[in-house]
């Protein structure tokens, strides 16, 4: 394994994301951080912080997609990671969904069909720390920490403080 | 895990793992997201030779709020009173499509007998099987415990449940008695000696012949059924008699622990076992435990169903 970024990298990513979130919308007003378990939740309270010393704080959830995945019956059950939507619903936000690694987009398609259920936002953004390409859908990334072409083989592992005790991405095969 | 037969086939941890799945289930439909798409396309029949209300209307539900197909079966009027044998009921209902079949069976093993006979490729789940185990009902009395109880999380040790009634034809008391010693509950079953089962004494209980010599320790009550379709014998003087020794009437309500809760399983003989006052008080949490019930039941239909059934390591398997 390589390691591909390092902790002072990922966090000049967050912060550019950051930034980028304010700018494409304008400000904060009506947006709302959405982060994929695991380590989506923990890039979402980062950017949260991050906008909250840039600007103003907003809503930051979580959002289980297990239940919405279309491999679930390729691998033995998940166990659930959680969902906790601020309070005020996501109706008429621009809800921003966060996770770690951009792939086949699969689990973003999830999301998609999670939030449908959950109400209308007035936009849907999706922030990813790393995108390793591969998309086996039609998604794509708003703001990307970083692009890193992979081959489908090889292993994207992100590890942050909170989870991992380290905050590195690394690259490689098993 | 590939069946749900008993709660005796479950260690702790895999009790754990149930009962936070249902929380997560809980979470997550408590919003506006009542139905999931978990399950579609697949079949869940309900195959009911006893009768039911709550367990299958519990079943149906669950498995339709993860968007499986239900089928419910139930034996009276179909080629069961023909004479038509389990295995063939089975077989056929397998080739119609099932994946995973909820069985009620009046006969003591029905289920295991069902998932270990090799008769069937679906997951079978026992929604009780004559006066052996209900694992769901037990399932979901813990969850409702725990909610009630927060410190005692994933450890029960310290807590005091009181099952009252008739443990001897009580398949829910037996499930109920299994899980809580699991999770490490203290447990008295209190009974007049008629209704105890034989070699009570090797059971990991307490037991007392007296409701009002206890209830002022219980953290949790369960009042069982006085199960009238089973009292072909001799087992109480009256029912009078009955209910003043071992009714949850208005005085031992005013005896008992004031965070502590009321549990019922369903049907309530009002008046028997339970007073109306006792069954609406606020320390009753009978109705919890009903939607509490399809919490844990969609929880162990997306266990069984959910995933891969090609067994892998992990605790779920």
């Amino acid at each position: 394994m390589s390691i591909v970024l390092e902790q002072s990298e990922i966090d000049r990513s967050l912060k550019r994301i950051s930034h980028e979130i304010i700018e494409r919308n304008h400000g904060l007003n009506n947006v709302l951080l959405m982060g994929i378990p695991t380590r989506g939740v923990t890039l979402a309270q980062r950017i949260g912080a991050f906008l909250a010393t840039i600007d103003s704080s907003v809503p930051v959830g979580t959002l289980d997609i297990t239940m919405h995945r279309d491999d679930l019956r390729l691998k033995p059950p998940r166990p659930l990671m959680g969902t906790q939507i601020p309070s005020e619903g996501i109706d008429g936000k621009h809800l921003v969904l966060i996770d770690d690694v951009l792939f086949s987009g699969r689990t973003i398609r999830a999301a998609l069909d999670a939030i449908g259920e959950l109400g209308r936002p007035s936009s849907v953004q999706l922030a990813v720390l790393i995108d390793r390409g591969h998309r086996e859908l039609p998604i794509r990334a708003d703001y990307v920490g970083k692009n890193i072409p992979t081959n489908a083989q090889e292993i994207v592992k992100v590890q942050l403080h909170e989870i991992d005790g380290i905050d590195q991405v690394e690259i490689g095969l098993l | 895990m590939k069946n749900l037969l008993s709660i005796q086939d479950l260690d702790s941890a895999s009790i754990v793992e149930i009962l936070n799945t249902a929380r997560e289930l809980a979470r997550i439909t408590d919003g506006p997201m009542k139905k999931l798409p978990t399950l579609r396309g697949r079949t869940v029949v309900n195959l009911f030779f006893e009768d039911s209300t709550r367990t299958r209307l519990s079943f149906e539900a669950a498995a339709k709020r993860l968007s499986a197909d239900v089928i419910s079966f139930s034996a009276k009027g179909s080629s069961v009173s023909k004479g038509e044998s389990l295995k063939d009921t089975a077989q056929t209902l397998e080739a119609m499509g099932a994946d995973l079949i909820v069985i009620r069976h009046s006969a003591s093993g029905a289920a295991k007998r069902l998932a270990e006979s090799g008769w069937i490729q679906s997951a079978v789940v026992n929604a009780g099987d004559g006066m052996h185990e209900h694992p769901t009902q037990a399932l979901l009395d813990a969850y409702t415990i725990r909610a009630h109880f927060p410190d005692h999380e994933n450890d029960f040790s310290g807590l005091h449940v009181g099952i009252v009634g008739d443990i001897l034809h009580s398949r829910v008391a037996r499930s109920n008695v299994i899980l809580l010693n699991k999770l490490g509950a203290t447990v008295t079953l209190i009974a007049p000696p008629t209704l105890l089962p034989i070699g009570v004494s090797q059971w990991p209980v307490q037991v007392s012949h007296s409701l009002d010599e206890v209830i002022g320790t219980l953290d949790a009550v369960m009042m069982l059924r006085i199960q009238s379709e089973r009292m072909n014998d001799s087992f109480f003087p009256s029912e009078r008699e009955y209910s003043r020794d071992f009714g949850l009437g208005a005085q031992r309500l005013a005896a008992l622990k004031k965070e502590a809760i009321i549990m019922h399983p369903g049907p309530m003989n009002r008046g028997l076992e339970i007073s109306a006052a006792s069954a609406d008080s606020p320390q009753s949490v009978i109705l919890e435990q009903v939607a509490n019930g399809i919490l844990v039941r969609m929880a162990v239909l997306y266990l069984l169903l959910g995933g891969t059934r090609i067994p892998t390591e992990g605790v779920l398997v």
